[in-house]
């Protein structure tokens, strides 16, 4: 230990001794002074204190809000035109309760303050009113009733199925990274089983693109024209996506903060979001004022001692952007099986038929 | 019934004995006073004690914990001195700082606010208040301490095996809970946790029968259901609660053990790890997450429900004026207890679950709301035209009503599901528990102990130090956790070691700092409180009058040192409910007074 630690220490040693000992001071003074004297003054400080709780409780609700609500996603927006329902709704949900926050705070410590002990007070022997009680129990209900129901449509809305036109990209998560697949030109995920997923052999994700004997697996041809990337995942501004989740290891979540959404990735069982990205990445830089701004994923599932860095990000780009992407990108079967790859062999051309022709 | 009778006249005997010639001329040895007591206070002050053990050890987590959030790059060398291999070089290692959240998660939601808080106050109240001599079955709650004291062991040992103790959070979700290869902390610190907890749960079962037994057959002459104090009632409906929704939480252990040790398949399934892929196929890692909050969801009520019923009864007393609505009280206890089964999927909106499923999971946690809102404006209409004094234990209650409002409206956020979707696993989340159920339920524990120090050691508190105690905790309660809420619509993470990396996170270190210093201030009052709470068992000023708060209910009509056996002579009979505060005039009129033939009714 440094000399610094003890010196904090000692420091902190000293002021409880010096507490303790005008504690116990003040206790004697009050048996000599008489108990109720220093229970009336007791009280009076109290009664003040909690007031002033109150006052400055109010004005530093109002200061960290102004502080603090530029560093939330509100100023900049949801992202996503779904998250914008989720945005109303949070405002609703802060209006409502925000009201009865004031009011039942208020009232408890104004009554504090007001109803502290004074000699002689006789109290109110009011032990029941059969009205009062129902109307507290009616108008919470009424209030939590609105809640629920603009909720639940905007839950249903969003959970719903995503539309056709939508693009699907797979997100499969695992320890501590994120793995996307493209299903290709015809648009269909290949199959995969878990057992034949191998890193080394360049399948991630267990795409199943050779017959297996012993796992009684055939090969799905969709498979040969599957993209898999990891960790960047690109979308397209103003087309809806649908994401495919789930994971390899253990339990992670898709946490997608800017569109206002999250969703886990649990293995052995997918789930799945969509939402309609509204900004490119680009177009967030410039709203945020920020150059650095990227749409990060991140695991909102404790995931294991990494679970702090499992980041992912999305760029969101425009449709012409999207389409040269891709165009770049290679097949993972090709990845895989270089010799497959018709653009490694001297007599291949690029027409799709042919890469078919090869494949099979 | 006739055996019963008989029981409480021969400890009636000692009881009266013991007092009266003041030696032990039976097996009273300090054994048997002080160690394997069946005096049901003594165990409820072996629970208390054991469970500030635990207050101490798991808030020492935090502040370390806490330090790594707010001074992510800072060395402290004296944290190597202290945790060795976990702080290499000063700094706090991330598996360190799993395993520490995760045991701040386990010892405070269980053993701290649920042993320390209904362990401790059950135990005490029931049979003081209900007027019975001891528990139904003192030898069980005896063996409820006991296995409770086990699990503690085998928690703390947990602490220092060699792959650490457990750290994929509190709630222990498979397959990284499973698998020892996700985690060092799955490994060993996994089997410990888990026989731990279902020690526990032994513990928590033995216990809650017991209350229920006793509640049920062993009230006193006259104590009616509808004349006990609102205390029982929230201890009773916790035991109700535990009895229902532990065995649940118990079945979901065996099966992660056989997953784990057995090489079953329920909560595993098309996992590939390390470079293999596991056998294990058609099992469901979400069936552990629905066994999990089917206790988990009651467990928050578990430890709400006894700091409501302890606040219902110090705000009362110390109004001057009866509880208001009494009977709605209980009817709202009631149904949170109700309720608290039916709200468990609200944790797991964004697990995948039907959607449709969970729109009745938002209507029915929306509808506890209802129940909660009427215990506020209850509690309000109490204080309103009473007569206040400001005891620590009234301070401590006003503050519960004041966090219990503010985290419970976070909640309305938190169950609707469309606003979870962003929120889940958010700062907000934390914030929003912590509020509600961590600080609140400890502010009506503390309430308790302020309130009932005079009952339990014939002696005081120190009050400046229980005003300083309160004063800091509350202020410091709101400085730590109301940002939070802001860091949460940010979307921040919990459970994040460090933000470094995240450009959309990493511009709140000024505040971390903030929370991080503010959380420091206030574990060490707490320390302050812990010295006040073991000076004054032996120094405290002592208590001279037999009912120093001037209250109404039965614990208050037995000697300043109860013995075992609690009242000397016969048994208290009761003629009124317990809250007949400025009635006619009269400050305070004990149940146990008759009701006159000129009293008002109501």
């Amino acid at each position: 230990m440094t000399t610094t630690t003890y010196l904090i220490l000692a420091g902190v040693v000293l002021l409880f001794v010096v507490i303790f000992q005008i504690a116990k001071a003040s206790e004697y003074v009050s048996i000599l002074n008489g108990e109720d004297k220093a229970n009336k003054q007791s009280n009076r400080i109290n009664g003040f204190l909690l007031l002033g709780f109150m006052i400055l409780g109010f004005l530093g609700v109002w200061w960290c809000n102004k502080e603090l609500y530029g560093s939330t996603l509100f100023p900049q927006g949801s992202a996503s035109v779904e998250g914008e329902k989720i945005d109303e709704m949070f405002m609703l949900t802060t209006a409502v309760t925000g009201l009865v926050f004031i009011i039942t705070q208020f009232l408890l410590f104004y009554f504090a303050w007001k109803y502290q002990h004074k000699e002689g007070r006789k109290v109110f022997y009011f032990p029941h009113n059969n009205k009062l009680e129902l109307i507290w129990t009616v108008v919470p209900a009424i209030f939590l009733t609105v809640l629920v129901v603009f909720g639940l449509r905007f839950w249903f809305r969003i959970t719903s199925d995503a539309p056709k036109e939508a693009m699907t990209v797979e997100i499969i998560g695992k320890q501590f990274g994120w793995i996307m697949r493209y299903p290709g030109k015809d648009n269909t995920f290949g199959k995969t089983y878990f057992k034949v997923i191998s890193d080394e052999a360049n399948n991630s994700l267990g795409q199943v693109w050779q017959d297996n004997e012993a796992l009684k697996l055939k090969a799905d041809p969709a498979n040969y024209d599957d993209v898999v990337t990891t960790q960047t995942m690109y979308i397209v501004k103003g087309r809806p996506v649908k994401l495919i989740i789930g994971s390899r290891d253990v339990i992670h979540d898709v946490g997608l903060n800017h569109f206002r959404l999250k969703m886990d990735a649990v293995p052995g069982i997918p789930t799945t979001l969509w939402f309609t990205p509204k900004y490119t990445t680009k177009e967030m830089k410039q709203r945020t004022g920020n150059p650095d701004f990227v749409y990060e994923i991140s695991c909102d599932q404790m995931c294991g001692n990494g679970h702090y860095s499992m980041k992912g990000i999305i760029e969101v780009v425009t449709q012409e952007e999207f389409d040269a992407w891709i165009s770049k990108q290679k097949p993972n079967y090709y990845v895989a099986f270089p010799d497959k790859d018709p653009s490694n062999k001297a007599a291949a051309t690029d027409s799709t038929a042919n890469k078919i022709a090869a494949v099979n | 019934m006739e055996t019963t009778h008989t029981h409480v006249v021969s400890v009636s005997q000692e009881a009266h004995d013991e007092t009266h010639h003041g030696h032990h001329h039976h097996h009273e040895t300090f054994l048997t006073k002080y160690v394997f007591s069946q005096d049901h206070k003594t165990i409820a002050k072996q629970f208390l004690i054991t469970g500030m053990f635990w207050a101490l050890v798991g808030g020492l987590f935090s502040v370390i914990f806490r330090l790594q959030l707010g001074y992510p790059d800072a060395k402290f060398p004296w944290l190597e001195d202290l945790l060795g291999e976990w702080a290499k070089g000063g700094q706090l290692q991330a598996e360190a700082y799993y395993a520490l959240v995760t045991m701040h998660g386990t010892v405070l939601v269980f053993f701290v606010l649920t042993a320390g808080l209904s362990g401790t106050f059950s135990n005490f109240l029931i049979p003081l208040q209900i007027g019975a001599r001891d528990m139904a079955s003192p030898f069980l709650n005896m063996l409820s301490y006991w296995f409770f004291f086990i699990a503690s062991i085998v928690m703390l040992s947990s602490l220092f095996v060699q792959t650490g103790p457990f750290s994929g959070g509190w709630t222990a979700y498979p397959p990284l809970s499973a698998l020892g290869q996700a985690s060092p902390g799955s490994k060993v610190g996994m089997d410990l946790w888990l026989v731990s907890m279902a020690l526990f749960v032994v513990s928590s079962l033995l216990g809650g029968l017991n209350y229920i037994a006793t509640v049920l057959n062993m009230r006193t002459k006259g104590m009616s259901m509808t004349r006990m104090p609102l205390t029982i009632w929230a201890f009773f409906f916790t035991a109700v609660l535990g009895v229902l929704s532990f065995p649940v939480l118990f079945s979901g252990f065996i099966l992660l053990i056989f997953d784990r040790h057995f090489g079953t398949s329920f909560y595993l399934s098309d996992i590939y790890i390390n470079g293999q892929a596991l056998p294990n196929e058609g099992g469901s890692a979400i069936l552990y997450q629905h066994l999990f909050w089917f206790l988990g969801h009651p467990e928050v009520y578990i430890i709400l429900l006894p700091a409501m019923g302890m606040v219902s009864e110090i705000l009362s007393v110390n109004s001057r004026k009866p509880i208001f609505g009494y009977m709605a009280m209980v009817g709202s206890l009631f149904a949170i207890a109700i309720l608290a089964f039916l709200v468990w999927a609200h944790h797991m909106f964004v697990t995948g679950l039907n959607p449709f499923l969970g729109a009745f999971f938002v209507l029915l946690t929306l509808l506890i709301a209802v129940p909660s809102a009427i215990k506020v404006f209850n509690w309000l209409t109490t204080i309103w035209r009473g007569n206040l004094k400001f005891t620590p234990a009234m301070l401590f209650a006003l503050g519960f009503v004041s966090l219990f409002i503010s985290g419970g409206l976070t909640g309305i956020f938190l169950g609707n599901s469309a606003l979870d979707i962003h929120l889940h696993d958010t700062y907000f989340v934390i914030a929003h528990f912590h509020i509600v159920m961590g600080v609140a339920s400890m502010f009506g524990m503390f309430a308790g102990i302020y309130h009932w120090y005079p009952k339990m050691y014939g002696r005081y508190l120190n009050n400046t130090l229980g005003y300083v105690h309160f004063w800091v905790t509350m202020i410091g309660a709101y400085l730590i956790f109301w940002p939070m809420h802001y860091e949460g619509l940010a979307g921040m993470p919990r459970r994040y070691y460090k933000f470094d990396i995240w450009e959309s996170f990493k511009h709140f270190g000024s505040l971390n700092q903030f929370i991080s210093i503010i959380s420091i201030i206030v574990f060490l009052v707490q320390i302050l409180f812990l010295i006040n709470f073991f000076y004054s068992i032996w120094k405290g000023r002592k208590v001279t009058s037999q009912n120093p708060w001037g209250a109404n209910t039965l614990e208050w009509t037995t000697p300043i040192n109860p013995g075992h056996g609690n009242w000397e002579g016969d048994l208290p009979e009761v003629h009124r409910w317990a809250y007949d505060y400025g009635k006619d005039g009269k400050e305070f009129i004990s149940q146990t007074t008759p009701v006159a033939a000129d009293e008002s009714r109501h």
